[in-house]
């Protein structure tokens, strides 16, 4: 058990140390990103912008343009909000490949309230060109994801949160690969999409389901755009019921995602978006506010009963 | 090239944006004619560029995006693309827009929404300073872009790293789309403020080639320091009806005017 940011920290480090040209740029984040040991021990290679998101991209995409490997650290809900017009036009038109690492995403500041909540993420940067966005599930898609980043020369959006997360293992999907879903669980009756820290959950409701008799499959969907539409046009195909799970508003992200293209493709299955109604949530810490809106062992598993008219 | 050529070239790029904007219909007449001699001597005198993607060449990047059609015609002149290509500015599917982007050689970065040229520069500014190279980095920012949060971001985050190796030049031609900028955003005391925020700034007459050269070539201003040269300009400058009408932002000359205009530039 580990935390996502945990792993990403522990990776940059490994890859700083071999890599000059990795940055870590932090605006007043290094504590909150982990990122205390890497700034002691690679002091030249982490930039403090202070508490400026919009200068935290721009000057990003400034060292990113000159060859540095620019990993911009900032808690996903000021980045992808604060520093929107950075993200589109510095990083994302202008094409330097800046690596927007959105930390304590979704509703992991729990208690702190809807100002540090980022809900909205994956709507606002899916409708951005030139940006794959990715939220890896557990240690082993979060430690690809950056290894993935630190080789490549685009642009991405990686967004994860603090809380330990249990091995999925890699038994049924040995390989990670952007674009490319993870099979986490087999199963025939119906399937359940997960992305970042809501693919456990999915896994533990297939647990649930299987005392009732019900086979659920379960899917790691850690890259949210570009969409593994192979699979999911496989998965159409079968005109089993599909339910995706999101650390995110019901608007704009995973399950908008994949049922525009399933309906798109006249692939017309029993359907269900699981995530955050459009509302401010309810307060909480981030386990009770998942409850609540029943991104849950039970609340998936109530969801697929109904689906499945049971 | 001597003062004398370089005041030969303003004249040029003058008449060519003149007749660029009347050809596409649309630009940003005013701005282009305001930093036309501050990218005539960038350009001409100051910057080290042996060719558009040459790793050590300096950087310029123009903030103040719209006022693109000085930026092409310079660059043009500097032999990045053919002048010929220019013609198909502002049409369908030509590469050529109404603000800077990539796909046109020796332009660094697509820009235009206001406020992000410092920042970026910034960050080329501080990947030199890491690598230890000589490399200069150069922006152009508009007065009333002077209004965005982010440049005063950039502006403290610049003068925290020292970087020396930066200059911004503010075109301060007083006038912004809407009007007079002290009755949309009064930006005073420019210079006080942004010497407080660690910069160290010079004054000049941003049509004055000599004072130009001679600012630039007293970079940097001081050690340790990042430079920033106001240069008051005139929207417009040049073309008698054009001086320091706001409507002139991004007016295109009629045939008659830009007869009159040419003119006058002659
Ligand atoms: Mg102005």
């Amino acid at each position: 058990m580990k935390a996502n940011l945990e792993v990403f920290s522990e990776t940059l480090q490994a890859l700083a140390e071999k890599d000059q040209q990795i940055l870590a740029v932090t605006s007043d984040s290094r504590g909150s990103g982990k990122l205390v040991p890497f700034g002691e021990k690679f002091p030249d290679q982490i930039v403090e912008i202070g508490i400026a998101e919009q200068n935290l991209v721009g000057v990003a995409a400034g060292l990113a343009a000159m060859g540095k490997k620019a990993f911009a650290v900032s808690p996903a809900c000021f980045l992808t909000a604060r520093s929107l017009e950075q993200i589109k036009n510095d990083v994302a038109y202008s094409n330097n490949p800046v690596r927007l690492i959105g930390i304590s995403a979704g509703v992991s500041y729990g208690a702190l309230g809807s100002t540090h909540h980022s809900l909205h993420d994956f709507a606002v940067v899916r409708a951005i060109n030139n940006l794959p966005v990715v939220a890896p599930a557990d240690a082993f898609e979060t430690e690809e994801v950056i290894k993935y980043a630190a080789a490549t020369d685009e642009p991405i959006y990686i967004r994860f949160g603090k809380k330990n997360m249990p091995d999925l293992g890699q038994s049924l999907s040995p390989k990670f690969e952007i674009g490319k879903a993870r099979l986490i669980k087999e199963g025939n009756d119906i399937t359940l999409i997960g992305t970042g820290e809501t693919v456990w959950p999915c896994l533990e409701a297939a647990i649930l389901l299987k005392e009732k008799g019900i086979s659920a499959k379960v899917i790691s969907m850690h890259t949210i755009k570009p969409l593994d539409t192979t699979l999911l046009a496989e998965l159409g195909a079968t005109r089993k019921p599909i339910i995706t799970v999101e650390e995110h508003s019901i608007f704009g992200g995973l399950g908008e995602a994949v049922s525009s293209y399933l309906f798109q493709n006249q692939y017309f299955v029993p359907f269900k978006i699981m995530g955050f109604p459009g509302e401010y949530t309810v307060t909480g810490s981030q386990t009770e506010i998942f409850e609540h809106y029943g991104i849950s062992d039970k609340g998936i598993q109530q969801e697929a009963l109904n689906l499945l008219k049971k | 090239m001597t003062i004398t050529q370089l005041k030969e070239k303003s004249k040029t790029y003058r008449k060519k944006i003149l007749e660029l904007i009347f050809h596409a219909k649309a630009g940003h007449t005013g701005g282009c004619l305001s930093i036309i001699d501050l990218l005539n001597v960038l350009y001409n005198h100051v910057l080290r560029i042996p060719s558009p993607k040459d790793p050590s060449r300096d950087r310029f990047i123009q903030s103040k995006g719209h006022a693109v059609e000085a930026l092409y015609v310079v660059l043009a002149d500097q032999g990045f693309f053919p002048e010929e290509d220019l013609k198909t500015l502002g049409q369908y599917q030509s590469p050529y827009i109404g603000h800077p982007t990539k796909k046109i050689p020796g332009m660094e970065q697509n820009t235009g929404g206001l406020g992000h040229g410092l920042s970026i520069c910034a960050g080329n500014a501080l990947a030199a300073k890491k690598d230890k190279s000589d490399i200069k980095v150069y922006t152009i920012l508009g007065d009333g872009e002077m209004a965005e949060g982010s440049n005063w971001e950039a502006m403290m985050f610049a003068a925290h790293y020292k970087l020396d190796n930066l200059c911004g030049i503010l075109d301060y031609n007083k006038l912004q789309i809407s009007g007079a900028n002290a009755q949309v955003m009064g930006l005073e005391p420019i210079k006080q403020k942004i010497e407080s925020f660690g910069w160290s700034v010079k004054e000049v007459d941003g049509h004055n080639i000599e004072e130009l050269v001679n600012t630039f070539d007293q970079l940097p201003f001081e050690n340790g320091k990042p430079s920033f040269i106001i240069a008051h300009t005139v929207k417009g400058k040049g073309v008698s009806y054009m001086e320091n009408v706001a409507k002139w932002h991004h007016g295109v000359p009629s045939a008659e005017q830009l007869e009159q205009a040419l003119a006058e530039l002659a």
